[in-house]
């Protein structure tokens, strides 16, 4: 079955072609080329649930690639679970991108430089995932960032576009040389690009640690933990909302997949030390995303920290597990991963959906500042209906599946007390406290979002007239909404297909974690922690509507219709959009209990009618924020190396002698040397 | 060693230190000037019930004086001598200003936590019970300087350094069932004469620049700003 | 067992919902006697809650359907939560389906729609609740979820059924972790209901209000439901605070005899509980928004205590 997944690769090079050709006939072509997106989506979703549940595992090799060094290639469950999600997210973007490239078709460039970098990405997530030696992985991973650069950079014209795309090329490719750097290691110990003599060979613990090292700076950087994240920002809020969550919801899983490979698989041994100190990386990644989110005013570059955020959250559990299995607790390091795991799963389900929600607000409204929205859930009813959704999800409230996820996290880091190291001991509950805090913040972060973008009134008159975005839109949005509800329903079947990855490459499972039946996720014990998510939905269902039940009778007795009046305004007059609560108003208490943060300019004006400001008719504010890690990490290196590229420079002094010189005395040096 | 097989008077000891470590994060974060001192009473007095039941529960009588020396000292004179001080400089109203106290609490936790990894070996070769405490009065006397360090008031700075002293007599009671009796009675009276020092200083500040407010003595550098 | 183990789970909610007024009205006569001013009947919010649900219920023309849905959803949520706490017997069979970490998340979920509710009126009222108390429960979490995590840790498990029995089963221990918990989820407890220092819940001026705010435009058999929910949720603090730390009295047998002695216990614990809760109120002020911080800070601080005592002074 695992040719499922190259047909797949190949129909979506055929997409590609396709996209290419548009412009000669766009009513046949276009349609085709999302056909085939759809089409190859739903083969990786079929052929990455099959390698799952099937624990599979086959090993190939294509003949391409040089001549004494073929493509070596595999699937294993790993894979088929990260092609899983690379699947269910494509068939969402094929449904969703027809109608959102409409609007593109108004701008000068065609539609082939987005179709056809669009499906080359998407093949080259695939072909990340399905590499099994070091140069594949490596040629798949330099093909997805220039694929992905081409889309953040498609509406060039914008300079800060441009600008954008730079900072995420320059980092993507710093990235990559770091992850090069690591299978460099593991390469020079084996002997071989391969995988798995990659996996035969032993390094001595220093080696170790320093591939760990690389990898984590590598990875990380392409995942976006903090302080080597400033590039997810800047550049997921320029790319088209589909492209962005393509971005945010699957990219950001492959460079999860990368450093789970490297180190659970590749690496050998597992010391915890590297898990407390990702411990440390994750945590402080975590808040400091959540709190930058909840100050931004652009709907995607809040998405985007929220991005950041939560790949905190599954880097959390990732560092559990580390420490857990470098404490000698297999079982316990295998429930870590599995919720790390789950939790990449349920957040590119959601985080896909809330891109896609936010794009079709924004091409209706064309506005992306939140404080220019207001009162759409009313013109748009099926898209805020779906965006509530993946708010309730992104939040982590039952029941979802983003809280499943949290609550499995949580549990295990309550087990920290099967450790030894007393200081481990108070650390995880620790982190599990930043972990809860920063779920109550995204919480407010989103309530926030919701409140103010789909709530209320509209606060600009534009906003008051948009409508309902395509069908096409609506159905990707419900494809994936439905997924997340399916996983908040039955977590059991999903966890247990997860638990096959555990299997496979710690060689520890969670049996027990299903073991009282498909409705109750035991994962410890049955004494320890019990959730039946089933139950906990029907409840909610029987007391919603045990209550409803209560305002029928009541309705019954008193025939008073509901009567729709103004609202509450103190007796002063009508109330205008204008007074309601904007985005900023809303974060001003975290703003000043956290504080220092950021580096946050104010700037009020009294603009006066003429001349006179004990007159003033308009009060202008105006509020821009910055990353800190701009001032206190990037400015610094960008500093360093201007000065020493300065110093270097002085050797280009724009003489022919001078240059003549310079080959003159290498020569007699290179002469001296083979003497 | 589980908390549930311990005698009644054994749990109470490990209660009680877990209340004297708790009045140390309310010295941290207190504002007020009054309140700190009866914090600090409070301490002492918990300190020297801790010190009864640990003689009544090994046995040794001499701990007993150590008791009541600390109660007549620490929980009723010298706060009675700062509190009379205060009421004399008329500063019984004011208040410490202390910069992100949630920020200094939880630097709190994170002391205990290192003090407590530190002591580990110690208080593997102790198996008394009062062993686990060993890492605790470790702990009071890294919070006491950390007292010293974030609080502004000269009266708080004093507090913050008896509150050092308090940890040493904890760590002395915990690691080794008490000190000589002569080098008890000498700290004691070390401490009793350092209070009455401060007292004086108290007053040439206060006249020197109407405030208690430690920053405000970088004014005697002699480099011109 | 099984079905009067259900027909129990039945009776408890039933209690909860219907005896939550009474509690209120309990509290208030107190607080009016401490205040010394003419107490209502205790039976006063029943009053209430009767001629609300009489009355028309406006709805602002800003609305969309979520400010009509939270009144219901709130309730719900608010009502299956009760439905896991054990009240009067340990081992209610709902119990073993959600455990506490998922009751904190009842009560995240309840806020959730209570504040979008607020943010849907389209006032700066309701932004100005939502924004309070989405803030105040942010900084409540850590320090709810810090307590959470050392009673567990007491108990080796999150299943409120098991951490009662494990407290049960070890008789009178002087634990320093649950004193300290017991007074961090104390502080925490009056973050979240919404009381003196942290809220005046009778309060009119609306830029003094967290929770009123936020509910502002509700009328009629909308904020009947929605005041019956706060009642409800005090309730449930309570009862997990008495029934956790002070578990003495509680069934642990599904027969008649005990079930009534432990009904009888927990009105009991609950009445001096909110005695407690009275006098507190008049002694203490309400607290400037902004020293709210500090405030959930100590209730971290006394429950990272109680983390701390447990790992350093009880293994």
């Amino acid at each position: 079955m695992h040719q499922i997944v190259l047909v797949a690769v190949l129909v979506l090079l055929a997409s590609a072609l396709i996209a290419l050709v548009d412009s000669q006939s766009p009513r046949f072509f276009r349609p085709l080329h999302f056909i085939t997106m759809g089409l190859a989506g739903i083969l990786l979703s079929v052929g990455g649930a099959y390698g799952l549940i099937q624990s599979q595992d086959h090993h190939w090799q294509l003949a391409l690639g040089l001549p004494w060094l073929h493509w070596h290639q595999h699937l294993d469950t790993l894979s088929s679970f990260f092609t899983l999600i690379v699947g269910l997210a494509t068939v969402a973007v094929a449904f969703y991108a027809p109608a959102y490239a409409k609007e593109y078709d108004k701008t000068p460039q065609p539609f082939a430089a987005l179709g056809f970098p669009t499906a080359i990405f998407i093949a080259a997530m695939e072909l990340v995932l399905l590499a099994d030696d070091a140069l594949t992985f490596m040629i798949a991973w330099e093909l997805m960032s220039l694929s992905s650069y081409f889309l953040v950079t498609f509406q060039h014209q914008n300079s800060a576009n441009r600008r954008a795309g730079f900072l995420y090329l320059l980092m993507a490719h710093v990235g990559g040389l770091f992850i090069l750097l690591s299978f460099g290691i593991m390469a020079g110990f084996a002997q071989d690009f391969t995988f798995s003599s990659m996996m035969a060979s032993h390094l001595s613990p220093v080696w170790m640690t320093l591939t760990f090292v690389f990898a984590l700076i590598g990875f990380g950087m392409k995942a976006g933990l903090v302080p080597i994240h400033i590039w997810l920002p800047e550049a997921h809020p320029v790319a088209p909302s589909h492209i962005s969550a393509l971005m945010s919801g699957v990219m950001l899983k492959i460079a999860v997949y990368g450093f789970i490979r490297v180190v659970f698989h590749l690496i050998g041994d597992i010391f915890w030390e590297w898990g407390a100190a990702l411990l440390i990386v994750a945590a402080i990644t975590a808040l400091y995303g959540v709190l930058s989110a909840m100050i931004q005013e652009d709907i995607k570059k809040l998405l985007a920290y929220s991005s950041i955020e939560n790949i905190g959250i599954i880097f959390i559990g990732l560092a559990l597990s580390l420490i857990f299995f470098g404490n000698n607790l297999p079982k316990l390091g295998g429930l870590a991963l599995v919720a790390a795991l789950l939790h990449a799963l349920n957040h590119a389900m959601f985080k896909s959906l809330l891109f896609l929600g936010a794009g079709a607000v924004i091409q209706s409204s064309h506005e992306h500042d939140m404080d220019r929205m207001g009162g759409i859930l009313k013109k748009m009813p099926w898209t805020g209906a779906l965006f509530l959704l993946g708010c309730i999800s992104i939040s982590g409230l039952p029941p979802s599946n983003g809280f499943v996820s949290e609550w499995l996290i949580f549990q295990t880091s309550l087990q920290a007390e099967a450790l030894s190291s007393g200081v481990l001991r108070a650390m995880i509950p620790l982190s599990a406290a930043v972990l809860a805090l920063t779920g109550a913040l995204a919480a407010t972060c989103f309530v926030k979002l919701y409140g103010i973008a789909f709530l209320g009134k509209a606060r600009v008159r534009s906003v008051k007239h948009i409508k309902e975005v395509d069908r096409g839109m609506i159905v990707a949005q419900a494809i994936l909404g439905l997924i997340c509800l399916l996983i908040g329903f039955f977590p059991t079947f999903v966890i247990e297909a997860i638990n096959h990855i555990s299997l496979q490459i710690m060689h520890v499972g969670l049996s027990q974690a299903t073991s009282h039946g498909w409705m109750w996720l035991t994962p410890i014990s049955a004494k320890t922690a019990q959730y039946n998510a089933p139950q906990v939905w029907l409840g909610l269902l029987l007391a919603f509507s045990g209550w409803a039940f209560v305002y029928f009778l009541v309705r019954l007795k008193h025939k008073h219709r509901r009567a729709k009046v103004s609202p509450w305004s103190c007796g002063f007059g009508p109330l205008n959009s204008r007074m309601q609560y904007t985005g900023a108003s809303f974060t001003m208490p975290v703003k000043q209990i956290f504080g220092g943060l950021w580096q946050h300019n104010e700037d009020k004006s009294l603009v006066a009618r003429n001349g006179l400001t004990e007159h003033a008719h308009t009060l202008r504010y105006k509020e821009s924020n910055k990353d800190s890690f701009w001032i206190l990490f990037y400015l610094p290196i960008v500093n360093l190396l201007n000065q020493a590229t300065r110093r270097i420079g002085i050797i280009q002094t724009g003489h022919l002698r001078h240059y003549l010189g310079y080959s003159f005395f290498t020569l007699l040096f290179l002469l001296w040397l083979i003497s | 060693m589980h908390l549930i097989s311990l005698p009644i008077e054994e749990q109470a000891i490990l209660l009680l230190a877990g209340m004297v470590l708790f009045t140390s994060f309310i010295l941290l974060a207190q504002p007020r000037i009054v309140s700190t001192i009866h914090s600090f009473a409070w301490q002492g007095i918990l300190l020297a019930l801790v010190t009864v039941l640990v003689a009544y529960d090994t046995g040794l009588h001499h701990l007993y004086i150590s008791a009541l020396i600390t109660f007549l000292m620490k929980g009723l004179f010298i706060p009675w001598l700062l509190h009379r001080l205060i009421h004399k400089m008329e500063f019984q109203r004011e208040k410490d200003i202390i910069h992100h106290p949630a920020l200094v609490l939880l630097a709190g936790g994170f002391l205990v936590i290192f003090c407590y990894s530190t002591a580990l070996p110690i208080a593997k070769m102790s198996n008394s019970v009062t062993q686990p405490i060993i890492g605790l009065s470790m702990a009071m006397v890294m919070l006491g300087m950390l007292m010293l360090i974030t609080r502004r008031k000269a009266v708080s700075q004093v507090i913050g350094f008896m509150a050092m002293e308090n940890g040493l007599f904890f760590a002395a009671i915990s690691a080794t069932h008490g000190m000589p009796m002569v080098v008890e009675l000498g700290i004691a009276f070390d401490v009793f004469v350092a209070s009455i020092i401060f007292g004086i200083f108290f007053f040439h500040i206060k006249n020197s620049f109407d405030s208690l407010d430690v920053d405000q003595m970088s004014k005697l550098s002699e480099i011109d700003r | 067992m099984n079905l009067n183990g259900w027909m129990l789970v039945l009776l408890q909610s039933a209690l909860f919902v219907l005896l939550s007024p009474l509690l209120t009205g309990w509290l208030k006569w107190w607080k009016c006697h401490l205040q010394n001013r003419q107490a209502p009947p205790m039976t006063q919010p029943y009053y209430d809650l009767w001629k609300l649900f009489g009355k028309q219920a406006l709805l602002s023309k800003n609305t969309s359907f979520i400010f009509r849905v939270t009144p219901y959803m709130i309730s719900g949520v608010t009502l299956l939560a009760a439905s896991i706490i054990p009240l009067i017997l340990v081992r209610v069979p709902s119990a073993a389906s959600a455990d506490v970490i998922v009751l904190v998340g009842f009560f995240a979920l309840a806020r959730f729609f209570q504040a979008l509710a607020g943010m849907d009126t389209g006032t700066a009222f309701g932004g100005m609740g939502a924004s309070r108390e989405m803030t105040v429960s942010a900084l409540a979490e850590p320090a709810m979820l810090m307590a959470v995590f050392t009673l567990s840790m007491v108990a080796h498990s999150t299943n409120l059924s098991s951490v009662i029995e494990s407290i049960l089963s070890q008789g009178l221990v002087l634990r320093p972790s649950l004193l300290f918990t017991f007074f961090g989820l104390l502080l925490v407890a009056l973050a979240e209901t919404g009381r003196i220092p942290v809220d005046n819940p009778s309060t009119h001026l609306e830029l003094t209000m967290i929770h009123e705010a936020m509910i502002l435009e509700y009328s009629g058999r909308m904020l009947a439901l929605i005041e019956w929910t706060s009642m409800t949720k005090l309730m449930i603090y309570a009862v997990l605070i008495v029934n956790i730390f002070f578990p003495w009295g509680i069934s642990q047998r599904l027969d008649f005899a005990n079930i009534l002695f432990a009904f009888m216990a927990v009105c009991g614990k609950l009445m001096v509980l909110t005695l407690v809760l009275a006098i507190s109120e008049t002694v203490l002020a309400k607290m400037r928004f902004f020293r709210i911080p500090v405030f959930l800070s100590l209730a971290f601080t006394l429950s990272l205590l109680g983390l701390l005592s447990h790992i350093i002074l009880e293994i």
